[in-house]
């Protein structure tokens, strides 16, 4: 459906002359003849990532607009702004800036809520955009490197988002840095040596707004914007993913153009989220920092929260059991080095090399452009749901004084059940999620082999009661049965096992290993034999 | 324009579905869940009738004027609306009447561009879904052989693998590089040497009440032990807090004490009753665990509790863990009472407060 090209006249209007006179140094015309209308295929969840983009451009505008009136400096000064709860107080010019960005500045507060509200969508995009692509297999090749280039910017969004809680100085952001500082001191070794790099001497010190400052506003936006580039660019060339259906292929992309439908579809989405967050600015109040007070060590706030996307190691330091050593004049900390380093290691290592790991078990070297429903490969979706539920326990555990307040409940049970859940929660979780997969499979196969249940009930001359199934289009019967079912390899297939060296043997027999833990248990597809008995006996 | 599909109709003539039995449809011998190809497009109201696109039309105009008037009204908001004033209602409080007009403006503005542009895109823009070929990511072979030719003849033409000197002095010159860059970050901060040791109190150091404590943090005085009533809690510091100036922060942050007063039958701990005064003990505010400041006190039980994490520390036996995850006793500061009758450190904390470091021991 592409238009015909037309003989080229020269251009007449202001809009081509600029076309033709960019064309002639730019070389443009070729380049826009191919992706003025390039297909994008059409799914709610593609737009998952859009958002984190699109919040991503809210935190830039809002965040240079910031910028011009924050100063990111530790020096002391008296307040006697206009919010007189403060008058007289000594706080830094970091926190006394941020006071007066949010009642002296006009539309100062509504920028800071802005900004702060982007930040939580921002990262709560990147994450659920990054759930969507583990449980629809999006990750698999050719998609390997996008998806480790998505995990850095999910890692540097968790920075950014933490340095620049930090930096208004105020009560709750110290307590943070304060906690920040003695997990840095639990490293071994380099961990003092690290803490006082960092604050420039002992906490807090009176360099670290600025450095944090220079961080946020430079470093990890600069570190961002790149991989931001980098993943468009690949999401581009490689061409979007899409679900299977009838007319779809690994060969295809099926959707509308670029020009002119997702031009104001996704143009559009943009203004609507910054639509979004200009409401909960003017309406939801965020971070209201002049309540908290300026930061002073020897303070603190019952029921200090960090924001949603910390919460997790926060519950991780709190379930901790109090496990330290002392060898040879020397502190191994590890209730803290465990929860808040090893932990989200651990999780963290395992989210970025999971493609690699699927693809080493699978054995599987082909390309994939249409995308698993989850329940077609029940082991990988379990996975995702078992990590999930882990990162769940830890992030609830990181509220358990508020649960035990608002839930009138003992804190130290809370933290004993989360003790147990945080192991039992995932094993449970991956079990459980294997037989819901399954179960939906089993209805998958009966929907193709029997029809689509109709909800008419008929009664036959015997007096025998039925329902009518209705026959499924062959669209759907295409869709129902267009994914792989895969199989554990045998040892022979993983490996020929004439010649093969012996530590290649003991791999060989590991990855037979997994992929019956991967396969074992599997629902067949359908097989035109019993599609076709299912249709001429006639009962269902 | 997928093949199957053109292959599917030829085949069977387009008839899927032949016959009705049972609920079935009779389907054609093959492979029964072959791709039928595209569905047809399905023309939407506005596709075929005229007065639903017009009406569209209006409505997508409507929200491009509204989102105009909006951000007019967002200006006028931002010069017209005092900063001081407040809005009041129901469900969001009291809050500044300027910030409220200027982000419920600057929604409306946005939101309604952004509407009225997606609602164009569904409702008057093409809906007709076509599929685009996608190419091949893989170089053919030939490709690869001349790209792996190329790079053959480059690597051939700088002489690398005919000189090892030089490739051993180059890998060499690379591996030091990053060191200077590590090198440069030394004045970052100083040493930690013992700083981590001691704190700001010492022998006779007076103990300020941080209730007395001005605004500007220069006068506050000393607490008497009589004031110090039993189930009572003091939040202390050292009397060099009050002319630390811009040190401030850095002395309070591991400086800073409370003190409880017990019934001295209730302490367990020897050690704990003599470096207390008839009951009264001061100890570190700092958590043993990562730092924040312990906070919650439960009289009854003589439990501290740090909010943070829930470390609870029993101040009736020597501060030691008795929940969470801190590992370490809060470290209690030996005290006395001096000439005047006021409290007085005896000596420095007795070992680091704070969080645990790898030189702590």
């Amino acid at each position: 459906m592409s238009a015909t090209p037309a003989e080229f006249a020269p251009p007449a209007t202001p809009a081509g002359k600029a076309a033709d006179y960019l064309d002639q140094r730019l070389g443009i015309a070729n380049a826009a003849k191919k992706q003025l209308r390039k297909i994008f295929p059409d799914h709610w969840s593609f737009m998952l990532g859009e958002i984190a983009l699109y919040s991503f451009i809210i935190l830039l505008l809002s965040g240079v607009f910031l910028t011009l009136f924050f100063t990111p400096s530790m020096n002391e000064v008296t307040y006697n702004g206009s919010y007189t709860p403060l008058d007289g107080i000594r706080m830094s010019e970091a926190y006394a800036s941020t006071v007066n960005i949010s009642f002296d500045v006009r539309g100062g507060l509504l920028m800071r809520q802005i900004h702060h509200w982007a930040a939580l969508i921002f990262v709560m995009a990147i994450t659920v955009h990054m759930l969507r692509i583990f449980f629809t297999g999006a990750f698999r090749k050719p998609r390997e490197i996008n998806w480790l280039i998505g995990f850095g910017l999910f890692v540097c969004a968790l920075l950014e988002g933490f340095c620049g809680y930090s930096l208004p100085d105020d009560l709750l952001s110290g307590t943070g840095l304060r906690i920040a500082e003695g997990v840095i001191l639990s490293i071994p070794i380099v961990g003092t040596y690290v803490s006082f790099f960092l604050f420039g001497g002992e906490f807090p010190g009176h360099d670290l707004v600025p450095r944090l400052f220079t961080i946020h506003i430079l470093l990890v936006p600069g570190i961002l914007l790149a991989l931001i580039t980098a993943h468009l660019i690949l999401v581009f060339y490689q061409k979007h993913t899409q679900w299977a259906g009838p007319g779809r292929t690994e060969e295809n992309v099926v959707g509308l153009p670029l020009l002119p439908v997702y031009t104001a579809k996704a143009g559009g989405f943009f203004f609507v989220i910054f639509g979004i967050t200009a409401f909960l600015g003017g309406l939801v109040s965020i971070n209201p920092i002049w309540s908290y007070g300026p930061y002073v060590p020897n303070q603190i706030s019952a029921g200090s929260q960090p924001d949603w996307y910390i919460g997790f190691l926060e519950g991780s330091l709190r379930m901790m059991p109090n496990l330290e050593f002392n060898f040879w004049g020397h502190t191994l900390s590890l209730n803290v080095l465990i929860p808040a380093l090893i932990v989200p290691g651990i999780l963290f290592t395992g989210l970025a090399l999971y493609p690699f790991i699927e693809a080493w078990v699978t054995g599987d070297r082909r390309e994939h452009h249409i995308l698993d429903r989850p329940r077609n490969v029940p082991t990988r979706t379990a996975i995702g749901v078992a990590g999930a539920t882990f990162y769940g326990v830890l992030w609830l555990v990181g509220g358990n004084d508020l649960i035990a307040t608002h839930f009138h409940l003992s804190l130290e049970q809370i933290t004993w059940f989360g003790r147990f859940a945080v192991f039992l929660g995932p094993a449970f979780a991956f079990w459980i999620t294997r037989r819901i997969c399954f179960g939906l499979q089993r209805a998958d196969r009966d929907k193709v082999l029997h029809g689509r249940e109709s909800g008419i009930i008929v009664r036959a001359p015997s007096g025998e009661f039925s329902e009518i199934h209705e026959p499924l289009s062959q669209g759907d019967l295409h869709k129902l049965t267009a994914h792989d079912v895969h199989r554990p390899l045998s040892l022979t297939e993983v490996a020929d096992s004439n010649g093969v060296p012996a530590p290649k043997m003991r791999q060989a027999k590991l990855r037979a290993r997994v992929t019956k833990w991967y396969f074992g248990e599997r629902v067949e597809k359908p097989t035109a034999e019993e599609y076709h008995d299912a249709i001429s006996s006639g009962h269902h | 324009m997928s093949t199957g599909e053109m292959n599917y109709e030829e085949e069977h003539g387009g008839a899927v579905a032949v016959e009705e039995e049972h609920g079935h449809a009779v389907v054609p011998a093959g492979d029964p869940f072959a791709d039928p190809g595209l569905e047809p497009h399905r023309p939407r109201i506005f596709d075929i009738d005229e007065k639903a696109a017009k009406r569209a039309e209006r409505q997508v105009a409507a929200l491009f004027a509204l989102s105009t008037l909006s951000a007019i009204g967002f200006m006028v908001a931002y010069t017209e609306i005092p900063r001081t004033a407040i809005v009041d209602f129901f469900p969001i409080g009291a809050v500044s009447a300027s910030n409220f007009a200027l982000g419920v403006l600057l929604g409306i503005s946005m939101f309604s561009l952004g509407g009225g542009a997606i609602y164009w895109a569904r409702t008057l823009m093409t809906d007709v879904e076509f599929p685009q070929e996608r190419h091949h990511l893989e170089s053919s072979a030939q490709d690869k052989a001349a790209a792996v030719a190329e790079w053959k003849q480059g690597v051939e033409d700088s002489g690398i693998k005919r000189r090892p000197l030089i490739r051993r002095t180059l890998i060499g010159a690379l591996a030091i590089l990053p060191l200077p860059a590590l090198w440069i970050l030394r004045d970052l901060g100083p040493l930690p040497g013992d700083t981590l040791r001691s704190t700001a109190w010492s022998e006779g150091e007076l103990i300020i009440n941080d209730a007395t404590v001005s605004i500007d943090l220069t006068t506050g005085t000393g607490i008497k032990p009589e004031e110090v009533t039993i189930g009572s809690l003091f939040m202390a510091r050292p009397a060099k807090a009050l002319t630390a100036g811009e040190d401030y922060n850095n002395l309070m942050a591991k400086a800073a004490i409370f003190l409880v007063r017990m019934d001295p039958a209730d302490i367990v701990s020897q050690r704990e009753r003599d470096w207390g005064y008839e009951g009264i003990v001061a100890f570190s505010k700092i958590c043993t665990h990562v730092g924040c400041a312990v906070d919650l006190y439960e009289q009854q039980t003589h439990h501290m509790l740090c909010p943070c994490h829930q470390s609870t520390f029993d101040l009736s036996d020597a501060g030691k863990v008795i929940f969470g995850p801190a590992a370490r006793s809060l470290p209690q500061l030996p005290i006395t009472v001096n000439a005047d009758g006021y409290l007085v450190a005896r000596s420095d904390f007795q070992e680091p407060v704070g969080p645990s470091f790898w030189e702590r021991g």
